[in-house]
């Protein structure tokens, strides 16, 4: 394991079981992920990709092994504030507006009004939602409300972004414009990204690096270096190279055995 | 970026609303007109079943002396009932919901005892109290208010969407945090919803509790004692004071529910 203090996040020997002697959601999972890298889980449902980001996060516990965040345990690294997290749904609260929504943090770590108002003015200049703060969440369209929840997860300048397939609820055109953004959010900022997606192009089209999950129990698959070149734009997606990689990350994933495996899921939701 | 902004419908002028309004007033004018006329004349109505329109507002206009001095004395039984009984109910659920196995462990009895007919009481009430304290009428409203506003109180606090509070504890959030910035906050809708329930119950616990004892000018005694002297009109008049009063306490907390969530979207959408 790096010691060298590049290592943002540290996974080693992780597993996962849900209830006594119940379903075993992850086994074994070893990742390193470096400062700076934009790294996605990806996997069919069931595979764990969400409960792998909140054992990350310290929202759930694992069962074994051991998550280290900057140098320190999970749960340290959670009361630290290191890591701001972005959830499917926006997760906004109606009864703040947009200002204030993204400030929640920030009045979290009790700063003062002014340097809240600051950095609310540069974070709605950040994903381009000037001129919105007084408006609440739901005078928003969902695509705006999620740069709204990207915003508040950045506000506090993490060192660690965890992403729960943030843009699965919205269009294919928003998903793509809000890719473009977040990859610029992402250089701008400096910050370190773990993503879990369930699209494979957008998991090439953003990361260094894509996580292959396979399902039930959720193991590490495969890892794919995505090697296209730096920064990504709209024609980055006709590059042959991209197709090459979304190929490799398809292959990988149907080696899981992912297709039998959704197929089986589906079978036993429908008993149970 | 291309942005669909909904906003809040424009308030509309005046005389739209005003034509709005225009059934409900037909209908509240053909009522009285049957209550004056149709009832009396072609139905042949007797004057102790429900005397004529005119002959209550006579009796409101003659006795309005007994009748405001009546309505003043349940009306500050009622709201005393239903600020402790809904205070109450409000200080409980908090505790229920911060100690959830207090709060399991307590709520199939909450409700079952929102279905007692705690009306029921009121003559009990006076053994405690002593018959002609106003005590007792205040017990049953505070009584009959507390179990709705403690069931949905409850129930908005603990019916907080998972994420929310996952998003809380990314912050390090303290459970304090977490009922001030989001349980409490987004508890309000269900709160106010049982206490528009709670301001009917008041008054009619209230009104109810003055047929058993207590001061005997209060308006529900008005409505006795007139009934017993055939004052058949006076006793319909006092009604009709104790029906304003129970409207005018409806609108009251119906009016600080719209100020208080003028952030919700129900409220909003409607229009200012």
């Amino acid at each position: 394991m790096s010691a060298d203090g590049s290592s943002v996040v540290s996974i080693t020997g992780l597993s996962k079981v849900f209830g006594k002697g119940g379903v075993k959601a992850l086994q074994e999972i070893d990742l390193e992920v470096e400062r700076g890298e934009f790294v996605s889980l990806i996997g069919p449902s069931g595979c764990g990709k969400s409960t792998l980001l909140r054992i990350v996060g310290d929202i759930v516990e694992p069962t074994e092994g051991d998550v280290i965040v900057n140098g320190k345990p999970a749960r340290k690294a959670r009361l630290d504030r290191d890591y701001g997290i972005v959830f499917q749904a926006p997760v906004l609260y109606d009864w703040r507006t947009v200002a204030k929504n993204i400030a929640l943090p920030l009045e979290m770590l009790g700063w003062d009004r002014a340097r809240r108002a600051e950095r609310v003015r540069d974070m709605l200049e950040l994903v381009e939602l000037t001129g919105f703060e007084k408006h609440h969440p739901w005078q928003l369209s969902g695509g705006m409300q999620q740069r709204v929840s990207i915003a508040r997860a950045l506000s506090f300048s993490p060192a660690l972004l965890l992403m729960d397939e943030p843009f699965g609820a919205l269009d294919e055109m928003t998903r793509e414009r809000l890719n473009l953004e977040l990859l610029r959010i992402w250089a701008e900022t400096g910050s370190t990204v773990i993503f879990v997606t369930h699209s494979i192009s957008e998991a090439v089209f953003l990361s260094t690096r894509v996580v292959v999950m396979s399902p039930r129990p959720g193991r590490v698959a495969g890892v794919v270096h995505v090697d296209l070149s730096q920064p990504r734009t709209a024609a980055t997606r006709e590059e042959p190279r991209f197709f090459e990689l979304v190929t490799e990350v398809r292959e990988s994933l149907h080696a899981t055995g992912a297709d039998e495996v959704e197929e089986t899921l589906a079978a036993e939701d429908e008993i149970a | 970026m291309s942005n669909s902004v909904s906003t809040s419908a424009p308030s509309r002028r005046l005389g739209e609303r005003i034509r709005e309004w225009v059934p409900a007033i037909v209908v509240f004018g053909l009522g009285l007109a049957a209550w004056q006329w149709f009832l009396p004349d072609v139905l042949g109505v007797e004057d102790f079943l429900l005397p004529r329109f005119s002959d209550v507002v006579g009796a409101l206009v003659d006795e309005h002396h007994l009748l405001l001095r009546g309505a003043w004395i349940t009306l500050k039984e009622a709201v005393g009932g239903f600020v402790l009984g809904s205070g109450a109910a409000i200080v409980v659920a908090l505790v229920l919901a911060r100690w959830r196995p207090f709060g399991n462990a307590l709520m199939p009895y909450m409700i079952a005892a929102n279905a007692i007919p705690i009306i029921a009481f009121a003559p009990i009430t006076n053994a405690w109290f002593g018959l002609l304290s106003p005590w007792s009428k205040v017990t049953i409203a505070a009584v009959l208010c507390f179990f709705p506003v403690l069931v949905n109180t409850l129930r908005g606090l603990t019916s907080v969407d998972p994420e929310s509070i996952e998003l809380m504890r990314s912050y390090a959030a303290s459970e304090r945090d977490v009922f001030r910035r989001v349980r409490i906050p987004s508890s309000l809708p269900y709160v106010f919803s049982a206490l528009k329930v709670a301001s009917v119950l008041a008054m009619i616990g209230a009104v109810v509790g003055d047929y058993f004892g207590g001061s005997l000018e209060a308006l529900g005694i008005v409505v006795l004692s007139a009934v017993n002297l055939s004052r058949y009109s006076t006793s319909w008049a006092a009604i009709l004071v104790a029906s304003i009063m129970g409207i005018a306490f409806y609108a009251t907390i119906a009016g600080i529910e719209r100020y208080t969530l003028s952030w919700h979207p129900s409220v909003a959408r409607r229009g200012s």
